[in-house]
């Protein structure tokens, strides 16, 4: 593609672009307002982080890797891998060891 | 009481340590107990931390899995920093190396997109240029024509559908994702973070434009199939760009 024809596909890529434009002057108008961030997004995690929530559990790790993702993941469709295996989320559980 | 920060730190993420020497009741035996609920405390907190970071993955692994791979992440990846809204940076690492969770190739980059999600929403904020300004610029200048972008404007390419797993996991009018390599540029024309489902060809111009390269080269290196009007158009309207050099 010459020089030429790039620059008049710009040009008019930029023409497109900016009458295609519909106002954002009104929404930007808002001001900030804080103090009313999601959870979690503050810096201290300051909720139910401060809690005792579980403290008869104290090691995490325990035994959970009896457990295996069990969310939405087995729903969603992948392409096969090189070697002709089901790419797919399971619920099969799997071989694995982990770090104490 | 006298015990050493050190000390104390030491046992923090590794249930397996006695209290640290020194950490007493008001009695003077071991403050076992004590210590125990602490550092409970902190892997409650940095669990949380990571729940709220990685909405979506949680969705995809299940609320018990996410909370159990929370434990393992957070003694391998300790907070380097204060701040619990960047924490979990090492996630989509993380994911790939993690043996349970190996077969879900889809993973890390969904655990990108959140975080790149999360860095847009916490960016700095920066004032974008009138769109008549790149109206202005003479067409014989275009093709050298460099842009500054917000610092929150991010994109992900994956070989993964992730702006249909998000989409879907978010939403649920939204349809279910289909089997294909899928791009995401992530703005933030006002306080929250908008993703987008954009083009590999559109992708590699953003790329090329994000990296300082004029115009003309991201046009060149993005190739036949950009669009650039509607590109250009989703910029500006998305509130991207800062400056034009």
């Amino acid at each position: 593609m010459s020089t030429a024809t790039k620059t008049l596909i710009a040009a008019s890529a930029v023409a497109t672009a900016i009458a295609g434009l519909t106002t954002t002057a009104a929404a930007q108008a808002n001001e900030k307002c804080y103090g009313v961030s999601l959870a979690g997004e503050n810096d201290c995690a300051a909720g139910p982080g401060t809690t005792c929530a579980g403290t008869s559990t104290v090691d995490y790790q325990g035994n959970a890797w009896t457990l295996v993702p069990a969310g939405t993941c087995a729903d969603i469709e992948l392409p096969t891998m090189a070697d002709g295996t089901e790419r797919m989320g399971s619920l099969e559980e799997q071989d694995r060891d982990l770090p104490a | 009481m006298s015990v050493s920060q050190t000390a104390f730190t030491a046992g923090l993420l590794d249930a397996t340590q006695a209290a640290p020497e020194g950490l007493v009741n008001p009695d003077g035996t071991p403050a076992t107990k004590r210590y125990d609920v602490y550092r409970n405390n902190v892997a409650v907190s940095l669990s949380d931390a990571l729940e709220a970071a990685f909405p979506v993955v949680r969705k995809l692994v299940g609320e018990d899995f996410f909370r159990a791979m929370s434990g393992v992440y957070l003694r391998m990846h300790p907070p380097a920093s204060p701040l619990m809204m960047f924490y979990g940076e090492a996630m989509p690492q993380f994911l790939t190396r993690f043996d349970p969770v190996k077969h879900l190739s889809y993973l890390p980059d969904i655990a990108k997109l959140e975080l790149a999600m999360r860095q847009s929403y916490h960016a700095a904020d920066a004032d974008p240029i009138d769109a008549n300004a790149i109206g202005a610029v003479a067409p014989t200048d275009l093709m050298g024509l460099r842009m500054t972008f917000a610092p929150s404007t991010t994109m992900i390419k994956s070989d993964h559908p992730v702006y249909g797993i998000y989409l879907s996991n978010t939403d649920t009018s939204a349809p279910k994702p289909v089997t294909q390599p899928e791009c995401v540029l992530v703005t933030r024309p006002q306080f929250d973070p908008q993703i987008h489902a954009i083009s590999a060809a559109d992708a590699t111009c953003i790329e090329s434009l994000i990296a300082g390269q004029p115009l003309g080269v991201a046009m060149t290196n993005a190739g036949a199939e950009l669009d650039l009007g509607a590109l250009l158009g989703l910029l500006l309207q998305q509130s991207t760009i800062t400056q034009l050099n």
